[in-house]
């Protein structure tokens, strides 16, 4: 689906999204009445800092001028990678991106991300994983890294790289290998309305707590880190 | 009062130990107050990754990250030390775990700060997407965490420097300590290079590097609160001066994001066309830039104080 497609099945009544240069940022109403602020990052853009800045802006403009949800969506290349970006403190612009969506979130307005095209690395811990609730949309391709950069860093080949990927989803790029994690949470049709699934998600939101291990737990993609997290708060709780 | 002799020699290996090539548990065992440090889920349970063995590569008993409780001048604080020799010290699912596992149990308790020693080139890719998501967790726990009160304090000064997602935590601290070699990035050069090209970034070119990404760059352009020199003892010395400088600093909220949002604008629309860390520093009116990367640890402390800025009441 188009960004235009998207956007148009989301909010039949219309809307007030813009986008340039690759930001997504608006607003809409819900057939309910509510309010949905809006941000993302479309057409494969890299998430630079001129980009970071520029969407969490327009989040703190609105943050305390309402009370719906926060929708992201997403369709970006990787963080962009760059002398200058680097240089002015990516990491920065990135993590603070991240702690505008995560404390929106704990205040009241909850997020929820959208992928519905491509995301990679430091792009997608900003966005997409830093809201509460992750929908791909079928199409999505989301990657950590691609297999042949991944390839040059481990120093396998492309072959043997493509031979464990469909064994073994924990390193492979894909939406479905993303949902085996507990990092999507779920995937929505393109041949329902997307309003009706929004809705439907905005009335049985769950609680705002990180459930993502747990999640990636009971579907079989992480086995131990739910565990391991719990073992080691309960051993740090008993310090007192 | 007269420090027992023990404290003595403690502070003087410190002292003598360079951070930079310290195993991750000489790290801890001299930064913390000597044998103060109780590891939770240590390399005896032997909690290895569950992914290494389809690469055929070795595991470590611990993952490669160290997480437990110690004292610093007989204060509790909660401690997680990664070692960069081991998987250049990247994420993984169990590695990340037990990161997000104490940053759980620092927001319940709300008053033990955490001191997290980076040493990460980022995600480890042969287990990506668990690595890639437990930075993901990491990051949120740790905004829980800073919104309860506790405060989080990233030392960084490691061979793997803080790069990938390892950035992106080390942004969401309350304050950081960086020493020359310490690097913090999110692509790193040859990453750069591969994906750009050589002359977007010259990955060879170490100078380059170092004034990029390095803690001296970090430190003047306010990323980072405080330079270390490059001792186990200096660093000890810094987390302390962050817990004392982050005292009067209120709890994480939205005041502090929209002062964070002006922090980074303003720095963009300062610097925003400089190409180079050289052309940032005299900007910064720093006399003879050229020259900061020899610039041994005690003078660039003094102009870093002087001219560098702060951030800690702004992130």
């Amino acid at each position: 689906m188009t960004l235009d497609d998207i956007l148009a099945s989301l909010f039949p009544g219309g809307h007030e999204i813009r986008h340039d240069d690759g930001i997504i940022a608006g607003s809409a109403t819900l057939r309910s009445g509510g309010k949905v602020l809006v941000i993302g990052i479309a057409n494969r853009t890299a998430l630079g800092v001129d980009e970071a800045i520029r969407l969490s802006g327009h989040l703190l403009d609105s943050i305390d001028k309402g009370s719906g949800p926060i929708l992201v969506l997403v369709d970006s290349d990787s963080q962009r990678m760059s002398k200058r970006d680097e240089l002015l403190g990516l990491n920065e612009f990135l993590a603070h991106l991240a702690k505008v969506l995560i404390h929106a979130d704990m205040r009241g307005r909850p997020t929820i991300g959208l992928l519905y095209g491509h995301s990679a690395a430091g792009a997608l811990l900003a966005t997409g994983l830093a809201t509460r609730v992750l929908v791909g949309l079928p199409g999505a391709e989301p990657a950590v890294m691609d297999l042949p950069s991944m390839a040059k860093v481990t120093k396998l080949s492309m072959a043997a790289l493509e031979e464990k990927a469909k064994s073994t989803p924990v390193f492979a790029p894909g939406l479905s290998n993303l949902e085996q994690m507990g990092a999507v949470h779920m995937t929505w049709s393109d041949a329902v309305s997307l309003a009706e699934q929004l809705e439907a998600l905005l009335g049985d939101m769950p609680a705002v707590q990180d459930r993502r291990g747990a999640l990636g737990k009971e579907r079989g993609g992480r086995l131990k880190a739910a565990d391991i997290a719990e073992r080691v708060r309960d051993l740090a709780l008993q310090i007192r | 009062m007269i420090a027992p002799i023990k404290d003595i020699v403690q502070a003087e290996r410190a002292r003598n130990t360079s951070f930079n090539e310290a195993s991750a548990r000489t790290r801890l065992a001299l930064l913390l107050d000597g044998g103060s440090l109780v590891e939770f889920i240590g390399p005896e349970a032997r909690e290895v990754s569950p992914h290494l063995k389809t690469f055929d590569l070795p595991e470590q008993y611990d993952d490669g990250i160290i997480v437990g409780h110690g004292r610093l001048e007989g204060a509790p604080v909660f401690v997680a030390a990664q070692e960069g020799r081991f998987m250049g010290g990247a994420f993984g699912e169990v590695h990340g775990a037990k990161l997000t596992g104490l940053l759980h149990a620092a927001r319940r308790i709300g008053s033990i700060p955490v001191l997290i020693l980076f040493d990460t080139g980022g995600v480890r890719l042969q287990e990506a997407n668990a690595g890639e998501l437990a930075i993901a967790e990491i990051m949120r726990a740790m905004i829980e965490a800073r919104a309860a009160g506790v405060k989080v304090i990233g030392l960084i000064g490691g061979r793997s420097g803080c790069y990938g997602g390892g950035g992106l935590i080390a942004g969401c601290c309350s304050a950081l300590a960086v020493s020359e070699p310490g690097r913090i990035a999110v692509s790193g050069p040859e990453v750069i290079e591969t994906n750009r090209g050589v002359e977007e970034f010259d990955s060879r070119d170490r100078a380059l590097v170092w004034r990029t990404m390095g803690g001296k760059h970090r430190r003047l352009l306010g990323a980072a609160d405080v330079f270390a020199d490059d001792t186990v003892q200096d660093f000890r010395e810094a987390a302390l001066e962050l817990l004392e400088l982050l005292g009067p600093v209120g709890t994480f909220g939205l005041d502090r994001l929209k002062a964070e949002h002006e922090r980074l604008a303003e720095r963009l629309r300062r610097f925003g066309r400089c190409e180079d860390a050289v052309d940032i520093w005299t900007a910064e009116g720093v006399a003879h830039a050229a020259t900061v990367p020899e610039l041994p640890a005690d003078q660039f402390i003094a102009l870093a104080n002087r001219i560098g800025r702060t951030s800690r009441d702004a992130r």
